[in-house]
């Protein structure tokens, strides 16, 4: 398991070192940081000044070993808007986007593990037949229409839920969370619930068909054989055996539901880090949309780890090449 | 005297959307306690579908369309589900072909012998372990405690069908039926399983059913034998009977098909032909394509299985008198 683990951190920092070059690439390709820094009466002489003075005539290697350099050390450059360092204003907003994906992924995980087995099961039924096809419409309909809809009917017409912010939150060693406050957790429900609609039918099919798969196996056969309760063929054989390829998407998908919380953040004015996002790009703030993706490097590559290990305990022949 | 198991005109059929396929065609057989009996037949001929008819587990579309099955005393094929499930591993036990696919993977070989006696026994937990352990001494696994907290995995081949083996006889079944169980083993781990489930049978007075495309196998473990061919019983009759004399051309050809010793270079015999598909089962005998000895009557008329000598011997030819 350790030196599973070992392994792992090291693909992880390489995996940093090419968002890190992507990122300090763009940031020297879009714009001139010059001409945003500095007001329009400024000479060019003077600016080239400026330019020798921040290193910006130094070679491409100099720039880039000087970028990680700094961001090993969490300075990721200044964001321009804010006058603060990126990495400060990142941290900040983060919360807000961290909270949103963690109900979005307990959405999907409540909602299509539970879904998807029982149309693995009963494939046949209306409510599997249902599901399957609600699932279907529910790819082709992009998130910000979803999320347009849902502040229709449950904001405007219904008038139940806030559309948009993320109303009271509480502030609890630094972190700013909106689970401890009703109102928080009000303002909390539309966006994730369009957030997880992205992903819902894709995880449904996905635990329908691996756990279809499973069910034909000759371990599940050999299990009916035992005379066994169907319950336990199905929640402990069938299931666990389910999850292993349901973990690894999982994984990979988690990353990815991080990108799409610009739309929805945008959609429901959710001050996180894909909003700040957004507004970052509009105002060509090169610095933080860098170390927004640094960042976003980060929460990835840790995502991903944490899953793989989790991998480990589930599957018991990882656990075993680990430990040899 | 009342049979462990009867099987009475069986028909399985799998209900396609083009229609229905008969896999099985009015078999009938009995096994008395204690007995063994071999089921041998090409790839395709419903020996696989026969045991599982049996504890009515055929895969879907398949199903029992006909006949009955009687164990015990209890009518199988009429019995609700539960009941079904409360004789399933526990008073027929099933082992199957591949022992590297039978056992759960994910779960440890200790749960997945404890679960199917707390399944069948009102016992402790504690009390099912002991009855795994002394299972696993029975089929010979050195240090059980030790393997019953490993996975499947962790064990060879031949390892995993002993404890399949263990995990038949955890309820102490009166019937074993026993598919293919050596055809994925090396020959040396045949023989020692082969050895291991007569010995088993011997001591603990099981029946046993035998499925299986070999007839030396068949030869050495079993009392009596069936021979199938597309869904039908070709030849019957007491094992030793059958192997030194055998009647139907299909029976003769599968024995001349051993492998025995011979010169180097010669050419092993085959059956000419290839099992006929359910979809497009011969008229007359099914079998009068592969034939050598075939006549015209052969292609129109089905034969009957009916006794051809004083031992119990049927045969189901027109040519054999």
């Amino acid at each position: 398991m350790f030196a599973f683990i070992v392994r792992r951190i090291i693909q992880a920092i390489l995996v940093m070192l090419v968002i890190g070059l992507v990122g300090f690439v763009i940031q020297h390709q879009i714009g001139d940081p010059i001409r945003d820094l500095v007001g329009e009466r400024v000479t060019p002489a003077e600016r080239e000044v400026i330019r020798d003075q921040l290193g910006l005539n130094d070679p491409f290697y100099v720039q880039y070993f000087r970028f990680v350099k700094n961001a090993c050390q969490g300075d990721l450059g200044l964001s321009f808007f804010y006058k603060k360092p990126a990495l400060k204003v990142i941290v900040s907003k983060a919360p807000a986007t961290i909270e949103l994906v963690i109900v979005t992924a307990l959405i999907l995980i409540i909602i299509s593990i539970p879904a998807g087995i029982y149309s693995a099961i009963y494939p046949k039924s209306w409510f599997s037949r249902i599901v399957m096809a609600a699932s279907t419409i529910g790819v082709a309909i992009p998130v910000f229409l979803t999320a347009i809809a849902l502040i229709y009917l449950f904001g405007v017409e219904l008038n139940w839920l806030p559309s948009y912010g993320r109303g009271e939150t509480v502030n609890i060693w630094g972190w700013e969370s909106g689970f401890f406050t009703w109102d928080g957790l009000k303002h909390l429900i539309l966006p994730s619930v369009s957030l997880s609609s992205i992903m819902l039918p894709l995880f449904i099919r996905l635990v329908r068909a691996e756990m279809m798969e499973v069910l034909e196996t000759e371990y599940i056969k050999f299990a009916w054989a035992k005379g066994l309760h169907r319950e336990r063929v199905w929640y402990i054989h069938a299931f666990k055996n389910t999850l292993l390829p349901v973990i690894t998407v999982f994984g990979v998908q988690l990353g990815i539901l991080f990108a799409f919380t610009i739309l929805t953040e945008t959609v429901f004015q959710w001050q996180g880090m894909g909003f700040m996002f957004l507004e970052a790009v509009e105002r060509s703030d090169t610095s933080l949309l860098v170390a927004y993706l640094v960042v976003v490097g980060v929460i990835f590559v840790v995502v991903n780890t944490v899953v793989d290990i989790v991998y480990g305990f589930v599957n018991p022949m990882v656990r075993i090449a680990g430990t040899k | 005297m009342r049979h462990l198991l009867e099987v009475k005109d069986l028909e399985v059929k799998f209900a396609l959307w083009f229609g229905e396929l008969t896999a099985i065609d009015g078999i009938s057989f009995t096994l008395d306690r204690g007995e063994r009996l071999g089921i041998v037949g090409e790839s395709g001929a419903g020996k696989s579908v026969t045991g599982f008819a049996i504890i009515n587990l055929i895969s879907k579309p398949g199903y029992i369309s006909a006949g009955q099955i009687l164990f015990e005393g209890q009518e199988l094929n009429r019995l609700p589900e539960d009941e079904m499930r409360s004789i399933r591993g526990n008073r027929i036990s099933m082992i199957f072909q591949d022992p590297m696919m039978t056992l759960n993977p994910v779960l440890t070989i200790g749960t997945q012998m404890i679960e199917t006696v707390l399944a069948h026994e009102n016992v402790s937990k504690s009390e099912a372990v002991d009855i795994a352990l002394d299972k696993l001494k029975k089929v010979h696994i050195p240090s059980p405690e030790k393997r019953i907290h490993q996975y499947p995995h962790e064990c060879s081949g031949g390892m995993r069908q002993r404890i399949v083996v263990a995990i038949a006889l955890l309820t102490n079944p009166a019937l074993i039926i026993a598919d293919e169980p050596t055809t994925a083993l090396d020959v040396t781990i045949q023989a020692e399983i082969m050895d291991l489930l007569l010995e088993l049978c011997e001591s603990e007075k099981m029946g046993l059913i035998l499925i299986t495309h070999d007839l030396g196998v068949v030869s050495q473990i079993t009392e009596k034998v069936i021979v199938m061919y597309a869904g039908k019983i070709v030849e019957s009759g007491a094992t030793q009977s059958v192997v030194q004399d055998p009647k139907h051309p299909y029976t003769r050809g599968l024995l001349k098909a051993i492998p025995g010793i011979i010169p180097p270079g010669s050419r092993l015999y085959q059956i000419p032909g290839m099992m006929p598909n359910l979809t497009e089962i011969p008229q007359g005998c099914s079998f009068h394509p592969r034939c050598t000895i075939s006549e015209s009557i052969c292609s129109t008329e089905v034969p009957a299985l009916i006794s051809k000598d004083q031992h119990h011997r049927m045969v189901a030819c027109h040519m054999v008198k």
